[in-house]
């Protein structure tokens, strides 16, 4: 019905219809499927929470003398130098030098490689150490100085899992306290949390990665990015309700864009009490309305989205794959989930109402026209099984 | 006038004044219900103090002018528990940790987290709980 470049030139004529994913419910019902499908262009989708395999390749341009970097710190956390000369790759989990991590039980885990990237983005000056054992064509072997991201020539953002479509509710049957990186989870089933922005969230709104796939042009906590590749871990061969929407984690992105142009209120260093350290980031993502199956797709409430309850005493750590129950985001969010007759409190780690902000953000920014949409150049694997970690002798 | 009211406050001992039972006389001589939240001596003898106070209006003014004579910093506005906004993320890590929902969602449709000084009890599980620093202790 709609092309991209259609959609695109309505952007760039100022006259584009664009709706966020949590407002088009409403629209559709009012003007039914069909011609809200001619009327609106652009359905604004996004996500907030921490996303552990998240980080960024920097280059710091060449010192004189020069030095092939073979190891490197930034603000005492450890990098990988294993590239080029002056390249490094830093990321999200990345503990400090020295960090006790978990010898005083719970770790504190105070800053780390997401804060690092927290501080990168928001144009704070960091201590860069780097060791060296020195060829003939870079002699330096040690270099202690400070930069802000102005001084580097590229810090670009490389994230190989972003956007979890679904995910588990994580809940303790145990009769101890536990530390995990869904938060701080009571004993008995005293507490449980979620982390999706449900019916806001970007593959949730494209369940069948019909839209979203490879060269996707997504807002990256506010810089202009890309989709460059599934998601590790990404699988379309999962369980689907009769919306297609998986009921459980399923697909995922692999998302690039220039952390010089990114908002800092949405790049945020994560310690999780006695786990470890992360990043949250906001994402948005735009759906091009381009017929009535896609419109219809974004046009769900949290009560069609349901997510697994697990037990993370047990059967998390153990991989036994096993599921407490099924709830539905409209109940996580009223607060209280009932599990085996007990009503558990409900938490989350993921930020709605900041994932709400970065899908208002994208829309005004496609409003104005200074976002555009690219068409894919290769979809999302639909059928692709994962595979599991064996543990065995050599064969 | 001799409605009893409940006050907040923070006292912060100096150094000279933390051997003294003050607390003692606010209850002995001013007929006052004392409900200490949080109490702290630092290791440079300092104290901090934390605690509801009930009694008519009359007797909580000249308690704390007695209290005042001993050099006591008192403070109604700075609570010992800080929740920043600007640090704020409004996940909802805090939402069960916190006993008495003085952290909370307010408006069920922006779901920003709000704190409710009032209700906040100090018991500190916020700061465990927050993945992003923003609660944390004056002392």
């Amino acid at each position: 019905m709609k092309t991209y470049e259609e959609i695109n030139k309505k952007i760039e004529s100022g006259k584009a219809v664009v709706l966020t994913a949590e407002e088009v419910l409403d629209y559709v019902n009012k003007k039914g499927l069909e011609s809200a499908a001619k009327e609106i262009d652009v359905v604004t989708t996004a996500t907030f929470g921490p996303m552990c395999s998240s980080g960024c390749f920097i280059n710091f341009g060449h010192s004189k003398p020069r030095i092939r970097i073979s190891e490197a710190w930034i603000e005492d956390v450890p990098v990988y130098a294993g590239i080029a000369a002056v390249d490094v790759y830093l990321g999200a989990t990345q503990l400090r030098y020295n960090d006790p991590a978990n010898m005083e039980y719970p770790g504190l885990f105070k800053y780390g490689g997401g804060h690092v990237i927290e501080d990168l983005v928001g144009g704070k000056s960091l201590q860069l150490f780097a060791l060296s054992y020195g060829t003939d064509d870079y002699p330096l072997k040690e270099l202690r100085t400070w930069f802000t991201i102005n001084d580097l020539n590229q810090a670009i953002m490389v994230n190989p899992r972003n956007c979890y479509q679904n995910y588990n509710v994580a809940v303790n049957a145990s009769d101890k306290r536990i530390y995990t990186y869904m938060g701080i989870l009571e004993p008995n089933m005293g507490n449980a949390n979620y982390s999706s922005a449900g019916r806001l969230s970007p593959l949730l709104n494209d369940p069948l990665y019909e839209t979203i796939g490879i060269g996707t042009s997504v807002w990256l906590a506010g810089a202009h990015g890309h989709v460059y590749a599934e998601g590790t871990q990404h699988t379309g061969d999962v369980p689907r309700n009769k919306l297609d929407i998986p009921t459980s984690g399923a697909g995922t992105l692999a998302l690039t864009a220039d952390m010089k142009k990114m908002n800092p209120k949405f790049v945020r260093g994560v310690s999780l009490r006695g786990y470890g350290v992360s990043l949250a980031l906001g994402i948005a993502i735009p759906i091009p309305i381009l017929n009535p199956t896609v419109l219809k797709r974004t046009c769900i409430s949290d009560r069609d989205i349901l997510a697994p309850v697990v037990d993370y005493s047990s059967d998390y750590p153990n991989n036994t794959g096993k599921i407490l129950a099924h709830v539905t985001y409209e109940e996580l969010r009223n607060g209280t989930i009932t599990i085996k007759g007990k009503r558990i409190p409900v938490g989350s780690m993921s930020s709605y109402a900041m994932a709400l902000e970065a899908a208002h953000l994208l829309a005004d920014e496609i409003r104005r026209k200074d976002f555009l949409l690219s068409k894919p150049i290769a979809m999302l694997p639909k059928s692709n099984k994962l595979n599991s970690l064996k543990i065995k002798r050599r064969t | 006038m001799n409605d009893k009211v409940t006050k907040k406050f923070l006292f912060f001992f100096p150094k000279c004044e933390c051997e003294k039972p003050i607390i003692y006389h606010l209850v002995k001589d001013y007929n006052l219900i004392v409900n200490v939240f949080r109490a702290k001596v630092t290791p440079n003898e300092e104290g901090y103090l934390v605690l509801d106070i009930t009694g008519t209006q009359e007797d909580i003014d000249k308690a704390l002018e007695f209290v005042r004579t001993f050099k006591v910093a008192i403070s109604t506005t700075t609570k010992g528990l800080n929740w920043n906004k600007e640090k704020c993320t409004h996940c909802g890590a805090c939402l069960t940790q916190c006993p008495t929902n003085a952290l909370r969602i307010t408006n069920p449709k922006t779901r920003e987290i709000s704190f409710d000084e009032s209700k906040c009890i100090e018991c500190l599980a916020c700061i465990t709980a927050c993945p992003f620093g923003a609660c944390d202790s004056v002392f």
